[in-house]
Order: structure tokens, then C-alpha cells, then sequence
């Protein structure tokens, strides 16, 4: 795997009412990886992603996106990423054709090229039947995976995936993160993942960091962490162990 | 055209001919106008029965009043509404159903977003005034059997224009109010409030300044009663209704010599007006209503400011 950063944080502070919501933030994600980014409720993994896309603007620091700055170039940093937001943020009157439809229009995938692409992304994500469903009356798993349809539509080679398995139940989490892992493998993606499912994110990621109080408190591969707290092997500890334990300590 | 504009434009337009709260209110608006200018196209025709002609009786469907309000009074008092309605929760539920994030994390310009809502919104106002205006003359063809001249052709479409300005800004309005306000019931109350304010308050807020201002109501001088005229105008015409009011009695009715603000008149009174004093030409109308014209748009050029510079530096995620 070539190590050319993709992602690139240096004190990234943002400040809500005199409150740091992120903290001198500083991280790198690397092409090809999918990186999980943990951390407790409220630590400051949102806000991070929203300064990432240029939807938020920094307090002070820098932050880097494929070379673009977010601030400065905010177009070309969100025609380039793909996000997956915590809420989703589908219109509910429209069904998933319109949706996508819509996207694509907005990133300049029309005609007969967004209709193929379009039955295709559905066709991955296992939505193909309900295509003309309006989103309104799906659940939180299909809307989910049609957030990576949204993703497979834009074709964007990094994507930010907020807590896209939340509320999903044991089987749909496993199909979720098979398809993460495939978007990473066929589709050659950069994912940044953030999720609260700690046995799954280590399964696929290749490199985690944990952020509590808007702090990276530690990065790297997960062997390499359990080998830092616990002196041996990521066999022998899980994930959660690791991240209670860091937990604790912060 | 900026990248995303049309897209924008397209969905929302889609948005306003499928909602309930569209069609409501242009029915409501539709049914209303057809009546007024049916009662008084009757009137019109059986006033003139037996006596000649006067010019510009066709724009007169538009002037006097019918059971209550002249058409052009009632566009005055609920254009505001239909504006306001169009745009009061555009931003704040787009901003609550996390809508707005997904829409500003693809590749396009905050006040493209704007934008295309203000654009679309001016669409569905257009296409209201316009099918209105139909009507109305379709249905003066039919009742009073006298086609309208050229002229008069004219100026029932310079009274569109500036009646599309005009609800276009209340629509400016609306949207400002979208987006400084995160509750929709909010901001649905400040555009009421608005509404009501510049309806009723405008004119009696004038008097009561003229009134503080002169000190004598009953004074017979007829340099103060000039003065205290021309401070209840001055007053009023910061209220976009008084601007429009104004405007566009000066181009439906060319009897009228100068912008004094409208009384409702029946058709013989009006007739008889007519029958004394020569019309105003078109092009004097016009050059008397430009300033006006230019003043409704700087007010919502103004709305369209203050929108920008709150929406480039605001927090887009929903709490
Ligand atoms: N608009 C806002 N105004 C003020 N404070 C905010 C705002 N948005 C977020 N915060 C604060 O910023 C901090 C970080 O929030 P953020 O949503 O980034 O956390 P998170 O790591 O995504 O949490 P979760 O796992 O619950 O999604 C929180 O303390 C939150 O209260
Ligand atoms: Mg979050």
C-alpha cells in the first residue's frame, strides 16, 4: 500500500461558544485505508468531518483533503468526497431513483450514463426493488445503504462515513460492513469510518484513532495499539479492550 | 449558469406544483379575483348601458371595486401572503430534516441554494399573476363584449411586472427570515407579523407622526396642511404596499395625474372622472412609476444582502 496521504490534520481547533468541540486535532489518513475513527458520544467526530467537507468553518489550525484546502476550495473538496451523514438527510417525499437522480445532476452525472449508474448503485446496495419507493417510507437500514448508493453515484474515491451502521440490527451490521469493505477493495475508496461498533471496525480497518474531548488521544494500527498498552498482540486484547482502556485513562 | 442552479430550480418548482399549501392558496386567490372581476364586469356593462364609451374602460375591471376591494387593492393586501407563504420555511426545514447538509455537501455555492429558491419561488409567482390576468381579461371579454386597446395591453402588462416585484420581495423577505430563523413556527410568525405590520400600522403610524409633527390637526393654513401631506406620504412610502399601491395606480388608471394614494371608486364615478380630464400618456405613467419600481427592488435587493451574509457564515447541522 503506497502511503500518500489523503487526509491530513494539523491542530484543527474548532470552538463552539468557548467550548472546544475539537481540540488541536491532529491526524492523517492514508490512500487505500479504511481508518476508523472512534470515539465517546460528543468527542468532536462530527464536527471534525463537517471542517473536513468546508461545511464548517476551523477556529484555527489546518486541515488538508486530497492536497485542498476545505476553507479555500470547498467545491472541489465536496466534488470529490463522498459523505454519509449521521441523519442521512434524504428528502422523504422523493423515491430513490429521484434522490440519486438529484445527486448525480448536482455533480454533473446526467442522462442515460446517471440512469445506468444509478440502477447499478442500487443493484450493489440491494435496493434495486425499491426503487420507487419513496424514501419516506423506508427504514434505517435501506436508507443507509442508500447513502452508499449516494456514494457509488458521486464515484468519489474518499468517502466519510458517519455512523453509517447506527440502529442497524446484527445481520444488516454485517452486511453493511461487508459492503464498506467492498467499496474499499472494488472501488478503490478511502474510507474514514466512524462507528461505535468496535468488533466490526476492527475486522476491517486497517488503522484506527480514538478522539475523546475532541483530542486524538491515539493513532495507528490496531496490533501496534494493543502492543503500546498491553505488550503483546492484538490476538490476545480486543478492540474494546484497547479503547477502554484509553478510555479510562483520558 | 452556476453549476447547480437549474437542478435546484427544477426540484424545487416540482416541490411547489405537488404541495397542498400551493394549490390551497392559489385557489383561494383565483376564486376570489374571479368573482371581483365578475361583479364588476357586471357593474361596468350595466352602467354603461345607453351612454358612450370612455377610454380605458378595460383596465377598469382591474380599478373599481367590486363587492368589497378593486383587483388591484386585493393583489396589494394578499400578494404579500402568497410570497411570504412560498418562502417562510424554505431554509429552517431544510436546515431541521438535515436536508441542507446533504444539498451543501455536493459541489455547488451556498447562495446558489438561495438562489434557485428565490428564482423558482419568482417562477410559481409569475405564473400566478400571469394566469390571473388571464382571466380576469378573458372573463371581460365575455361579460362586457369590449376588447382592450393597445395601450391598454400595456399597461395590464406593466402591472404584471410590478406585481411580480413586488410579491417576489415579500418572497425575499420570507427566505431572510427562513434562514436568520431555526424554527419554522418562528419565522411563520415573524412573516405575519410583517405582513400585518406594513398592512395596518404603516399608514396609521404616519398619522399619528404627522400628527406629533404639526401641531394643529384642525389647522386651515393651507402650507401646513401641505406639510403634514407630505410627511403621512413620506412615511408611507416605507411600506413596500404603499411603493406598489402607488405604482401601479399610476399605470392602470391614466386618469390619475399623480401617485396620491388610492380611493376606492365605483364605475360611474370613475366614468365621470374620466369624462373631465384628459388621460395621462403611457410613457408619463412610466416615467412617474420608475422610481417606485426601483425602490421595491432595492428593498429586496437589501433582503438579499443582509440572506447572503447571514447564510455564508452560518452553522449548517441542524442543533
Ligand atoms: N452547532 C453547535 N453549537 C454548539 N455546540 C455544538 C454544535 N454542534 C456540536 N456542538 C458540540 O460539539 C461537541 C462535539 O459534537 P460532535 O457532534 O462533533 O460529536 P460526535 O463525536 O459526532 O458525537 P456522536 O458520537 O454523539 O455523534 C459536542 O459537545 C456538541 O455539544
Ligand atoms: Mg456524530
Amino acid at each position: 500500500m503506497s502511503t500518500k496521504a489523503i487526509i491530513e490534520t494539523h491542530e484543527l481547533t474548532k470552538i463552539y461558544n468557548g467550548q472546544a468541540a475539537v481540540d488541536q486535532l491532529t491526524f492523517i489518513v492514508n490512500e487505500g485505508e479504511i481508518f476508523g475513527f472512534l470515539g465517546p458520544n460528543g468527542a468532536g467526530k462530527t464536527t471534525t468531518l463537517l471542517m473536513l467537507l468546508g461545511l464548517t468553518e476551523p477556529t484555527s489550525g489546518k486541515a488538508r483533503v486530497l492536497g485542498l484546502d476545505p476553507t479555500r476550495d470547498p467545491i472541489k473538496v465536496k466534488s470529490r468526497i463522498g459523505y454519509l451523514q449521521e441523519n442521512m438527510g434524504f428528502y422523504p417525499d422523493l423515491n430513490a431513483r429521484q434522490m440519486l437522480r438529484f445527486v448525480g445532476e448536482l455533480n454533473g452525472v446526467t442522462g442515460s450514463a446517471a440512469e445506468t449508474r444509478i440502477e447499478s448503485a442500487l443493484q450493489t446496495v440491494g435496493l434495486f426493488e425499491e426503487i420507487g419507493k419513496k424514501i419516506g417510507a423506508y427504514s434505517r437500514g435501506m436508507r443507509q445503504r442508500l447513502g452508499i448508493a449516494e456514494l457509488l453515484i458521486k464515484d468519489s474515491k474518499v468517502a466519510f462515513l458517519d455512523e453509517p451502521t447506527l440502529g442497524l440490527d446484527p445481520d444488516a451490521t454485517n452486511r453493511m460492513i461487508e459492503l464498506i469493505q467492498s467499496l474499499a477493495r472494488d472501488q478503490h475508496m478511502t474510507i474514514l469510518l466512524s462507528s461505535h461498533m468496535l468488533q466490526q471496525v476492527q475486522k476491517i480497518c486497517h488503522r484506527i484513532g480514538i478522539m475523546i474531548k475532541g483530542k486524538m488521544v491515539v493513532q495507528g494500527p490496531i496490533d501496534q495499539l494493543a502492543q503500546e498498552k498491553f505488550g503483546v498482540g492484538k490476538e490476545k486484547y480486543s478492540l474494546e479492550q484497547i479503547y477502554m482502556k484509553y478510555f479510562q485513562e483520558a | 449558469m452556476a453549476q447547480g442552479l437549474k437542478t435546484i430550480i427544477k426540484k424545487e418548482l416540482a416541490d411547489h406544483f405537488s404541495s397542498y399549501r400551493f394549490t390551497i392558496i392559489f385557489a383561494l386567490i383565483a376564486m376570489l379575483s374571479l368573482i371581483t372581476a365578475y361583479m364588476v364586469g357586471l357593474n361596468i356593462k350595466n352602467e354603461l348601458a345607453g351612454v358612450a364609451k370612455p377610454r380605458f374602460i378595460f383596465l377598469m375591471l382591474f380599478t373599481s371595486s367590486g363587492a368589497l376591494f378593486s383587483l388591484v387593492q386585493f393583489v396589494a393586501f394578499f400578494g404579500p401572503l402568497v410570497g411570504l407563504v412560498l418562502g417562510f420555511d424554505t431554509i429552517n426545514r431544510e436546515r431541521n430534516e438535515g436536508t441542507l447538509s446533504k444539498l451543501l455537501s455536493q459541489p455547488i455555492y451556498r447562495d446558489v441554494v438561495i438562489n434557485g429558491k428565490f428564482l423558482a419561488g419568482v417562477v410559481m409567482i409569475a405564473v400566478m399573476m400571469i394566469s390571473i390576468v388571464m382571466v380576469i381579461t378573458g372573463l371581460g371579454l365575455l361579460i362586457m363584449g369590449i376588447v382592450p386597446g393597445f395601450e391598454e395591453l400595456w399597461r395590464i402588462f406593466l402591472y404584471l411586472i410590478i406585481s411580480i416585484i413586488y410579491i417576489s420581495l415579500w418572497l425575499g423577505v420570507a427566505i431572510l427570515f427562513s434562514i436568520v430563523f431555526r424554527s419554522t413556527a418562528t419565522s411563520a410568525l415573524a412573516a405575519l407579523a410583517m405582513w400585518i405590520f406594513f398592512s395596518f400600522f404603516v399608514s396609521l403610524g404616519a398619522n399619528i407622526l404627522a400628527n406629533a409633527l404639526s401641531s394643529d390637526t384642525t389647522e386651515s393654513d393651507p402650507d401646513k396642511v401641505m406639510t403634514r401631506a407630505k410627511i403621512v406620504k413620506a412615511f408611507s412610502l416605507t411600506s413596500p404596499m404603499e411603493l406598489y399601491t402607488d405604482a401601479t395606480a399610476t399605470i392602470i388608471d391614466p386618469m390619475r395625474k399623480s401617485t396620491r394614494s388610492m380611493v376606492s371608486m365605483g364605475p360611474l364615478e370613475s366614468i365621470s372622472m374620466a369624462r373631465f380630464s384628459g388621460p395621462l400618456p403611457l410613457s408619463q405613467s412610466i416615467l412617474i412609476v420608475v422610481p417606485y419600481i426601483i425602490s421595491l427592488i432595492a428593498i429586496a435587493v437589501i433582503c438579499f444582502a443582509i440572506s447572503y451574509t447571514v447564510f455564508m457564515r452560518q452553522e449548517i447541522r441542524s442543533m
